[in-house]
């Protein structure tokens, strides 16, 4: 259940931020381990992008780009309302930040796909 | 009489919270009238329902901070909240403010409100006596201006209620304490700037603020005091690279 | 350490991240279409100074920017707090540091 008092743009903004940011924090470990792969050598590191090109990975690495945008857009919102003196298009900055990850989101798949 | 502003005949069903940590909800069924604020109609049934039922007002008209209460789920100021604006389909639940110990009925107690605004430092150091001039200041610096947007605060604790992070951490200064320390960080007549940046920069204070915005969303008198906490947040910054903050 | 000096390093490495990510989803978006191989990847990383410098200061920055973001996180939703928070999330610094250092290595050095 979602308190009303909750129920604004901004928080929502937020819980995008944290809910990004602690799965951006998990998945550095693994991202890090399997680029490590390379150090045994190229075919390691083709093995394990191989098993990265099934579909349930690539839902998994799409995931990851938007979550990674989103992170990045939402950070930069907090840094602009703390550090920029304007205040108003608070709201605006939520909007256009959610623009940017489904932009993203959208040329990955089509990329990808 | 002008009973045609009246909403004759119309009744409200109003929840309110009887008890303390334990208790329920009894609704009451409340007569409807035009310009009718939500304090009225606690008032309404105190008087005519349910003698004992405890809340807390002084001045009925926006000045004294006493009166705010959860009001469908959002923190509000009773005495200037019309239930034409709240009630959707003629109902009302009315709850204590969320965030503070609760006493009994719709009464909290704000003494964790007030004892975070002393440890904020939210408090004037004076300079002179009675005896020098006054001091002159001009309506028109940046640390005025900046002052005056946050100074009209009535300690209501909307903000404290309303504000996620006091709810998750017990140690936060909160929106409204931090506000008014920043007021004062602005105030060049002020003896100690310094000390209030440094116990609003301490644990608990303007760092652990992530800019949700629900204080800037519920405050009845517009105060942005996420915009007040940034600054303390810059001022800090700025504090720390001099050498004179830890 | 304080929470001006947690908050301006949480900052300080944002403002690093930021255009570093930007780049990173960009060479993403350029290097998904048509799959993925460690071919690819090495041709452009292995010996190259400037990939090795991107990438390291990437890493830096992260492994300063996830452990306070999450010591946060851990502190408010949980009842985990104090030294032994801290002291685990300086382990989580050096980790992702020592991680990605191996990881910086493996793709720019050449064999």
């Amino acid at each position: 259940m979602i308190r009303p008092a909750r129920n604004h743009p901004g928080f929502w903004a937020f819980v995008a931020h944290r809910v990004s940011g602690v799965a951006l924090a998990l998945f550095l470990p693994l991202h890090f381990l399997v680029l490590g792969l390379a150090l045994e050598s190229g075919d390691a590191l083709d093995r394990m992008l191989a098993v990265a090109d099934r579909p349930v990975f690539k839902i998994a690495e799409w995931g990851l780009v938007v979550l990674l945008t989103v992170h990045l857009c939402a950070g930069l919102r907090v840094m602009a309302l703390e550090f920029l003196p304007w205040r108003d298009t608070r709201k605006g900055l939520i909007g256009i930040g959610a623009a940017i990850a489904l932009l993203v989101g959208a040329l990955f798949m089509l990329r990808a796909g | 009489m002008t009973t045609a502003t009246d909403s004759e005949g119309g009744t409200l069903a109003v929840e309110i919270w009887r008890g303390k940590d334990a208790g329920q909800f009894e609704t009451y069924t409340v007569p409807q009238r035009a310009n009718q604020t939500v304090l009225d109609v606690v008032t309404w049934i105190q008087r005519h329902a349910e003698p004992a039922l405890a809340y807390r007002f002084a001045c009925r008209v926006g000045v004294c901070g006493s009166c705010a209460m959860t009001v469908n789920g959002k923190p509000r100021w009773t005495c200037r909240t019309h239930v034409s604006k709240v009630a959707g389909e003629g109902a009302l639940r009315i709850e204590p403010l969320r965030n503070l110990p609760r006493l009994k009925d719709l009464a909290v107690d704000m003494t964790p409100f007030f004892e975070k605004w002393q440890r904020a430092q939210g408090r004037f150091t004076p300079t002179r006596t009675r005896n020098d001039p006054l001091t002159t200041v001009s309506p028109q610096s940046a640390g005025r201006k900046a002052a005056d947007a946050g100074i009209e605060c009535i300690n209501c604790a909307v903000c404290y209620s309303a504000c996620d992070v006091v709810g998750w951490d017990d140690g936060y200064l909160g929106p409204a304490a931090l506000n008014r320390a920043w007021t004062l960080v602005n105030d060049e007549r002020d003896g100690d700037r310094a000390g209030v940046l440094k116990a609003a920069s301490s644990g608990g204070g303007c760092h652990s603020c992530h800019t949700h915005g629900s204080c800037v969303e519920h405050c009845p008198v517009g105060i942005n005091p996420t915009a007040g906490i940034a600054g303390l947040k810059r001022w800090s910054i700025v504090e720390l690279l001099g050498g004179k903050l830890p | 350490m304080t929470p001006v000096v947690l908050y301006l390093a949480q900052r300080l490495t944002a403002l690093i991240l930021a255009p570093l990510v930007i780049a990173h989803l960009v060479l993403i978006l350029i290097a998904v279409e048509g799959g993925l191989t460690a071919a690819e990847i090495l041709n452009r990383t292995q010996g190259s100074v400037g990939w090795g410098l991107f990438y390291g200061l990437f890493v830096a920055a992260a492994a300063v920017h996830a452990p306070i973001g999450l010591r946060n996180v851990i502190h408010e939703h949980t009842r985990w707090t104090g030294r032994s928070l801290d002291g685990a999330m300086l382990v989580l610094a050096v980790l992702l540091a020592g991680l990605g250092a191996r990881a910086v290595l493996a793709v720019v050095g050449t064999p």
